[in-house]
């Protein structure tokens, strides 16, 4: 099936122009390094809803410009990688808009500095996440995915905006610069374990911590690119961000430390025992990059060598942590889907010898695994080395060391897994049919590959630049703090010789890794998936019943429900109020009224008693048309107008719905008893209506809005038409809202009666036809199964 | 309904009616009148036309697609609203005003062509899909 040749399709134009975007911002970011890593913090502001003293306001310290050069960076990649990797799939331009909305509101999380904008900010990457993880929607899987993620990120997101106001309130603003100046932290607040607990609920929910990683191996059906993207840089490390922000003002307390050291060892050992059972290459990937995140979760919560003291050292191995991973990450991922882009399957067990045919993936994925599995002289080693000596200084020395070596055992036993099987040993069928690849795909690995191996011989001046200014904004940075490549021959170093024997060990294992922890983790009773799924399904049943109660599909039942809950609240609220005014005298009604009275009570008359709904349509007409002129008479022409006119477009609508309805004339009318109910209704709405006006003209009238308008209408509004100015002009916004909804109306009458079933499943069939010729078609087939 | 005398005086009485519409919109800002019921006029002369002749004539007549005409209309009141912004910095939807040839123009002026626009567009959508629900045109197609 695999060997599809040279992709023939158009280049995606704007795909490849729009890598100009992140690689310009990456540019500007790596411009602010020097400012920032002399502890400079940059800030802008605009004014966005000043009243309630909320800005739109951004602000770059060393940890926002760690992630920002990440997300930039890594996007810069990947969106050129995607350019060539997407070629001749359908719908291109909207995919390329969602890739850049979600790289700019990822951005926006890590820029923010008010809180509120965070929150919003936040809920944009969940969007985007939806539609990028969504993005082949013909797919159920995809389909079911993308709103596990969405749903998942989103009650935790709502969580945590509840955490934000609570934090708000307790300190008193909502700016993260106030919050983080001075002594920040609000260990102390009355309502800090409600604010620890809401907020973490938002991190752990977007950075896939255990029992809820489960959105995280399923969001893998987007298509690689995305996959790359989300799970190496940017959406999921937004909670590790948060966390990392968060730590000067919620952390160092106990609560703290031992609900992150205790989800992110539990996280980081058990997706790196899954990720060594699974068998699809991303999702090996996708279990390592929870690894990641357990790991900087259990890092951000470690207490010092006192229980209770911040810990810089662990601190700084966090943040170099996010920056090997993201550079090995995004390539691996990038790899693995070069390695499916041209032999058009990701199974670990159908792969081998692919060295010959993917040469530069090939040289690209080994450096990337080498610095995963943390070897010198790669960056990956000095952020294991960073990542031992702070756990086996802090408070839970013993514990941390345990759940950070197990995991690093495995961890290597899976870049093994991933740099290994595939390209060596003898050449598999799947090699054979596998097609070179064009330099797009094979440069990004290489290019990130390379940087693990740079920045780790160049450690210094990265951890200068970029991971200590980030520490710095979690804890006091040690002064004189250097890591290297070297530390001498210690008992640190024998531990990772140990890992890596280990490591290769389990990997010679395999097979029975698979078997046996790989079916035990197949066989959990309860798992975040299947929980998920009875708690969408009991929903689903729930809403169906309650649906089927409130909505019995009668139209006369919705109006006998509207009306008579109309005229009893309004009544009750009459008779509560103590508002029934009757006048005390008649007030005087000319001839001309008199006369519109007994039209309009004749049409009433007729409509209620007509045989035919033609008529009473028309009737009905009659009544609207008499109550345009009593506007007339009493000084309102434009209202009298308008009126007049819509009574006579009702009544053509309306007719031209009755020439298409069946005819209704030998229908069996509604008993009498049911026609007195409805009497009784139409009377106390009406009765209640009569009220209502009749308190309200009792009043003195409020002239102060009626004054202004007038007075302003010819200097303010440049009009002697007082309603059309207050229209147009005074109130034109709620003018805008309105004819908002008249064309939203339109849309929605032309979506319920327009014939586009059939032009529907025409398109659907054609886009198939064309993802399946295109070079997708393997891909697509592979993912459904 | 299609009789004869209908169908003469549809000819006359439409572009008179469109006339008066337009009149109706303009005078609007003095006068009574103004978007809002002048598009309701306007969509009373293409219901007389939608009797005389079917849907497929008037959808021939107005040559775009209502609902576009409608989201064009929302489109220039938004419009109206940015140039405030534009030109002086002022909140969304200020009303900007100049004079041309001794008469006043205004910004809120376009904003009730707007209004107008979406009335005739979202009243004539409704009368015609309901009379004729109109195929969505075959996308691209094939020649």
């Amino acid at each position: 099936m695999a060997a599809l040749g040279i992709p023939t399709a158009r280049v995606p134009l704007l795909l490849r122009a729009s890598v100009a975007l992140p690689a310009a911002l990456f540019a500007w970011f790596c411009s602010l390094v020097p400012r920032v890593s002399s502890g400079e913090t940059l800030h802008w502001e605009i004014g966005w809803i000043p009243q309630q003293g909320i800005a739109l306001s951004f602000f770059v310290d060393g940890l926002s410009l760690l992630f920002a050069l990440v997300i930039t960076g890594i996007g810069t990649l990947i969106v050129h990688y995607a350019s060539e990797y997407m070629r001749g799939r359908p719908q291109l331009p909207r995919f390329t808009a969602f890739l850049l909305a979600f790289m700019l509101s990822m951005l926006g999380v890590v820029l923010a500095d008010n809180l509120i904008a965070l929150f919003i900010f936040w809920e944009l990457t969940g969007l985007t996440s939806f539609l990028l993880i969504g993005y082949q929607h013909e797919d159920a899987t995809a389909r079911r995915a993308a709103l596990q993620a969405l749903l998942v990120t989103g009650v935790g997101a709502l969580a945590m905006l509840a955490g934000f106001v609570l934090l708000g309130e307790a300190a008193g603003t909502y700016s993260l610069r106030e919050l983080l100046a001075g002594d920040a932290s609000l260990a102390g607040a009355s309502n800090y374990p409600w604010i620890l607990a809401l907020v973490l609920a938002g991190a752990f929910t977007k950075s896939a911590q255990f029992p809820l990683h489960f959105w995280l191996p399923n969001a893998m059906v987007a298509p690689t690119p995305v996959s790359a993207y989300l799970h190496s840089a940017t959406m999921v490390k937004a909670g590790v961000f948060l966390l990392a922000r968060m730590s000067p003002v919620l952390g160092g307390t106990e609560a703290w430390s031992v609900t992150l050291v205790g989800f992110g060892a539990v996280t980081a050992v058990y997706s790196a025992l899954a990720s060594v059972t699974r068998t699809d290459l991303k999702q090996v990937l996708a279990y390592t990059t929870v690894m990641a995140l357990g790991t900087c979760v259990m890092f951000l919560g470690l207490p010092g060598e006192a229980a209770g003291a911040a810990h810089s050292t662990a601190a700084v191995a966090a943040m170099a942590f996010i920056l090997v991973h993201a550079l090995y990450k995004a390539a691996l991922f990038m790899a693995v889907g070069t390695i499916e882009h041209s032999t058009g399957t990701r199974d670990i067990a159908r792969h081998g010898g692919l060295r010959h045919v993917l040469g530069p993936t090939f040289v690209g994925t080994a450096l990337a695994a080498v610095s995963m599995a943390g070897l010198p002289p790669f960056i990956g080693f000095v952020g294991k080395e960073l990542l031992y000596s702070s756990a086996y200084e802090s408070a839970f020395g013993g514990f941390a060391l345990f759940a950070i070596v197990a995991a690093s055992v495995l961890i290597v036993t899976a870049a093994m897994l991933v740099a290994v099987v595939p390209f060596f040993g003898t050449m598999k069928q799947s090699a054979r049919d596998a097609h070179p690849v064009t330099w797009q795909l094979w440069i990004g690995p290489l290019l990130l590959g390379l940087l693990g191996l740079v920045a780790g011989v160049a450690t210094t001046p990265v951890f200068h630049g970029l991971v200590l200014p980030a520490a710095a904004a979690i804890a006091p940075v040690p002064e004189h703090f250097e890591p290297g490549l070297w530390h001498g021959f210690n008992s640190l170093l024998l531990l990772s010789l140990a890992t890596w024997a280990t490591g290769a060990f389990v990997f010679w294992l395999r097979p029975y890794m698979l078997s046996v922890p790989g079916a035990l983790l197949d066989r959990l009773p309860v798992t975040g998936d299947r929980v998920y799924d009875a708690t969408m399904d009991g929903i689903a049943r729930f809403s169906t019943a309650l649906t089927r109660r409130m909505q019995p599909g009668i139209q006369s039942r919705y109006i006998l429900a509207v009306f008579a809950t109309l005229a009893l609240s309004v009544g009750a609220t009459l008779v509560a109020k103590d508002a029934i005014h009757l006048p005390s005298q008649m007030p005087s009604v000319t001839f001309g009224e008199w006369t519109l009275v007994a039209v309009i009570s004749a049409s009433v008359l007729t409509v209620i008693l007509s045989k035919s709904r033609l008529l009473a349509i028309c009737a009905l007409g009659v009544v609207g048309t008499a109550i345009s002129l009593v506007f007339l008479l009493r000084g309102a022409p434009d209202v009298a107008m308008t009126q007049l006119i819509v009574e006579t477009l009702v009544v053509v609508i309306v007719a031209i719905v009755l020439l298409k309805l069946p005819d209704f004339r030998n229908e069996i009318r509604q008993p009498l008893s049911e026609r007195w109910r409805d009497a009784a209704i139409a009377v106390a709405v009406g009765t209640v209506t009569t009220l209502v006006l009749l308190a309200v003209t009792t009043e003195p009238p409020q002239l102060a809005l009626t004054e202004y308008f007038e007075s302003m209408a010819v200097p303010g509004a440049h009009g002697h038409n007082v309603v059309n100015d207050i229209l147009v002009d005074f109130r034109a916004m709620d003018t805008l809202g309105e004819i908002s909804v008249l064309v939203i109306a339109a849309a929605a009458v032309c979506a319920l009666l327009r014939r586009r079933t059939r032009y529907r499943i025409d398109r659907f069939q054609r886009l198939q036809r064309r993802y399946a010729a295109g070079p997708g078609g393997a891909r697509a087939s592979e993912e459904d199964a | 309904m299609n009789t004869l005398i209908l169908r003469e005086t549809t000819r006359v009485l439409f572009t008179l009616i469109l006339v008066f519409s337009v009149a109706t919109l303009l005078r609007g800002h003095d006068a009574p009148g103004g978007g809002f019921v002048g598009g309701l006029i306007a969509s009373t002369a293409c219901c007389l036309y939608v009797f005389v002749a079917d849907a497929k004539d008037v959808r021939r007549l107005v040559r775009t697609d209502p609902l576009k005409t409608a989201a064009a209309g929302l489109a220039l009141a938004i419009l109206s609203g940015l140039i405030g912004i534009l030109l002086g910095g002022r909140p969304f939807l200020s009303g900007e005003w100049a004079e041309i040839g001794g008469v006043e123009i205004g910004t809120p002026l376009l904003f009730d062509f707007g209004v107008y626009l979406v009335v005739v567009g979202a009243v004539l959508t409704f009368v015609l899909e309901i009379k004729e629900p109109g195929a969505v045109p075959p996308p691209d197609s094939e020649k």
